[in-house]
């Protein structure tokens, strides 16, 4: 199949090796990885802040940037949800109707990752092996928006040399929200503190989830305290093999000043 | 002389979400009045928030509290097989009761004057708290008891009361801890949720007249301290003020669900009765109450059913109150009406579901949201009934994790009522902003592929402040300080991974 890969605006400048695990990954097993260049944001951080008009020109370079994809694949959850469930809204209400049409079109063939790999190519092993200890955090709206359910998990125990240990309280939010963390920094960080002991309880060495965004706020807090335990992208993981094993793992501990 | 309206009503009454800001002509429906009622904090809710969360006695009495009760919910609700059509059938039977809310309303006046009551009809808060100040004055008594009820809180009537030299007893547990503490509600079912029973024990010794001087904490003394105190008001009351969980417009029938009994009491024993109710509490049918009293008390305490459903029509001529009288408040709710998106809000039955998942109520508490009505629900309703820009704080106070539209047993989607509020909130702004000008620039560059890439390039930029360490420093200028003082920041790569493809792909896409 040729997947496009949609790297999404935050994977795309901050964590490069997230989009490029991805494409590793549908690659190897098999599938042709186009990247289309006029790509930018779903236009989810604009929706959510406030500013539903300003982000309609950036659902219509996105459904430009995609036009004429079989099937477009992101490494996160939360903006495909945007995808599915604000693009065509946030054109609707713009009076818009052309474009909410074309958004609606393509979100119904836009998937995240691990709803890819299961539902689409029906895969559960995806040949990896990543031989550390690793506990899960599913993410808000890939847990209730988009419902991707067991899949990551699926994905993960099938991993060769993957230990999974459950994560305590895994369904709670991470305090992330977009710019909740920055607006409610204070209540952001009180949920954040939670989340981490949490994943320090599971003595895991890396924490995994299927958004960058929510990996950057735990691992960010993670590596203020100097704890060790690192996030990593499902992707990362997915595309690790015995021949090259997570050779960017996301956030690395602080470098003390 | 009580308060009047009028005294209130000196500032201009904001409009509307949505409606038309008209420099002269004024489009939009009257919200919720300045000045009277507990819609509104003093501060906003980043600020109100911080000093909770330093408050660990109350993080853990909330961490505690809520954990208890979301376990309850969950087991409950797991028994029911068809738990999901009952939120659907509720949902539906709440839209379609507000699509035709003034006929029912009518049919809910006639119904209860023909059996013997009489209907009020209050604009705001401060016509509300005048018709029933003057309706226990009337009765000549000077003291009234009260079933637990939010909107007598929304619109501040125990004050407006105290003020006509009335004094109103609160008959909740929950509700009498906050009234003898002098405290605020924090919860919309258990108000005092934020104390513990040591705290509580503190409050009965300092203000319970007569109070055994050996309290415990012990759950059953703290009951029954405020059984006897109770007991004698029951008693001695003439007039009893209540709020209203449903009022069927068919048969003219209000409805109270509680776990106490005190309201039971109250609905009972005095002479006069006066219950306020939100004009969207109401359900067509009596059928309908079939699917509410299931949703709500598995929703609201985690039980099968309550123990106390108290139900009247009207008068019944030597058993109970012989004075019965319906006050009919909109307070902004017709306005709350009026947005298309917004109006699922007053689907809500008042379970405190929402809150009791809620990952920031839990941490934060009740009272840092300013209104009556914390939590998710509150973070849209109370901007809502106020108009956004008198709550403006309230829609951010979200992750928008979706946790409360999952337990909502109305299936009310108030993460989107927060996103469309905080839109609304945007767009009231006359003058741009620091932060509408830093959207609207990076919009225009996300809208154009060839900006994207220059701005991409200009954050990668970002690396040269990090120096070579892989995190940027915590010292940063503000608002990245607002996330760097408890998280590191990955420090941006020198290439995009897109930029990278290109290269490496030959500039095929």
């Amino acid at each position: 199949m040729r997947v496009a890969l949609f790297a999404t605006c935050l994977v795309d400048t901050v964590v490069p090796q997230v989009a490029r695990a991805t494409a590793a990954l549908l690659e190897r097993l098999g599938h042709e990885v186009v990247v289309p260049a006029g790509q930018a944001c779903c236009g989810q951080m604009h929706v959510n802040t406030g500013y539903r008009r300003e982000a309609v020109p950036i659902v219509a370079n996105h459904v430009r940037a995609f036009a004429g994809a079989e099937a477009v694949v992101a490494p996160s959850g939360s903006c495909v949800a945007s995808i599915h469930h604000q693009q065509a809204m946030v054109a609707r209400r713009a009076g818009e109707h052309g474009l909410a049409d074309e958004a609606e079109a393509l979100a119904s063939r836009t998937y995240e990752l691990s709803q890819f790999l299961v539902d689409v190519l029906g895969v559960t092993d995806v040949g990896a092996y990543y031989p550390h200890r690793v506990t899960y955090h599913p993410t808000c709206h890939s847990l209730r928006l988009l419902q991707v359910g067991d899949r990551p998990l699926r994905l993960l125990r099938a991993v060769r040399g993957l230990e999974l240990v459950e994560l305590p309280g895994a369904e709670s939010c991470c305090g992330f929200g977009g710019t909740f963390s920055v607006k409610n920094s204070d209540t952001s960080t009180a949920m954040l503190t939670d989340k981490m002991a949490n994943v320090l309880a599971t003595h895991a060495e890396v924490c995994t989830a299927g958004d960058s965004s929510c990996l950057m706020h735990i691992g960010g807090g993670l590596s203020r305290l100097r704890s060790g335990t690192r996030t990593v992208h499902l992707a990362e993981i997915l595309a690790s093999t015995e021949d090259a094993v997570s050779p960017h793992q996301t956030t690395r501990p602080a470098v003390t000043a | 002389m009580t308060t009047t309206p009028q005294d209130l009503r000196t500032d201009q009454t904001p409009l509307a979400p949505g409606a038309p800001r008209s420099g002269t002509t004024f489009l939009g429906l009257p919200t919720a009045p300045r000045g009277v009622g507990h819609l509104r904090g003093d501060r906003p809710f980043p600020d109100a928030a911080r000093d909770a969360l330093r408050d660990g006695q109350l993080r853990a009495n909330l961490g505690h509290a809520t954990q208890t009760i979301r376990g309850k919910r969950a087991k409950v609700v797991a028994e029911l097989p068809d738990w999901q059509q009952l939120r659907a059938a509720g949902s539906a039977l709440k839209a379609a009761t507000m699509a035709r809310l003034d006929e029912h309303l009518e049919e809910l006046e006639r119904q209860v004057t023909a059996r013997g009551g009489t209907v009020h009809w209050a604009r705001d808060a401060a016509e509300a708290n005048r018709i029933v100040t003057d309706l226990v004055r009337a009765t000549g008594t000077d003291e009234v008891v009260k079933v637990k009820s939010m909107a007598t809180q929304e619109i501040g009537l125990n004050e407006a009361l105290e003020a006509a030299g009335i004094a109103a007893h609160e008959t909740d547990l929950a509700e009498l801890i906050v009234q003898l503490g002098d405290d605020k509600p924090s919860h919309i079912l258990v108000p005092a949720i934020h104390k513990n029973r040591a705290e509580i024990r503190e409050i009965f010794l300092r203000t319970m007249p007569r109070v055994d001087a050996d309290l415990t904490d012990e759950p059953r003394r703290l009951a029954m301290a405020a059984r006897s105190h109770l007991r004698e008001r029951f008693l001695r009351a003439r007039v009893a003020i209540s709020g209203a969980n449903f009022a069927v417009a068919e048969t003219g029938t209000l409805a109270v669900v509680e776990s106490e009994g005190n309201g039971r009491m109250c609905l009972t024993l005095p002479e006069t009765l006066i219950t306020v109710m939100g004009i969207e509490k109401l359900v067509p049918t009596w059928r309908d109450l079939e699917v509410f009293l299931q949703l709500l008390p598995r929703s609201s305490t985690g039980e099968r059913m309550n123990p106390y459903t108290s139900m009247w029509a009207g008068v019944t001529p030597g058993d109970g109150p012989q004075d019965f009288h319906l006050v009919l408040v909109d307070n902004g709710r017709t306005a709350v009406l009026a947005d298309e998106v917004g109006r699922q809000a007053l689907h809500c039955i008042r379970c405190s579901a929402c809150l009791n998942v809620c990952p920031v109520y839990e941490r934060t508490g009740g009272h840092a949201y300013g209104s009556v009505y914390p939590g998710p629900i509150g973070a849209v309703l109370s901007p809502q009934l106020t108009g956004v820009e008198d709550n403006a704080s309230l829609p951010y106070a979200s992750s928008l994790c979706g946790a409360c539209y999952d337990v909502c047993p109305v299936a009310i989607d108030i993460p989107s009522i927060l996103v469309h509020l905080r839109a609304e909130h945007v767009e009231a702004q006359e003058k741009p902003t620091a932060e509408s000008v830093a959207f609207k620039a990076l919009g225009r560059a996300m809208s154009n592929p060839r900006l994207w890439r220059l701005a991409q390039r200009a954050a990668g930029l970002g690396r040269l402040v990090a120096r070579g360490r892989p995190t940027m420093p915590a010292a940063l200028p503000f608002p990245a300080s607002a996330w760097t003082r408890s998280r590191d920041l990955p420090t941006p790569p020198a290439e995009s991974f897109t930029a990278q493809w290109a290269r490496e792909h030959g500039g095929r896409s």
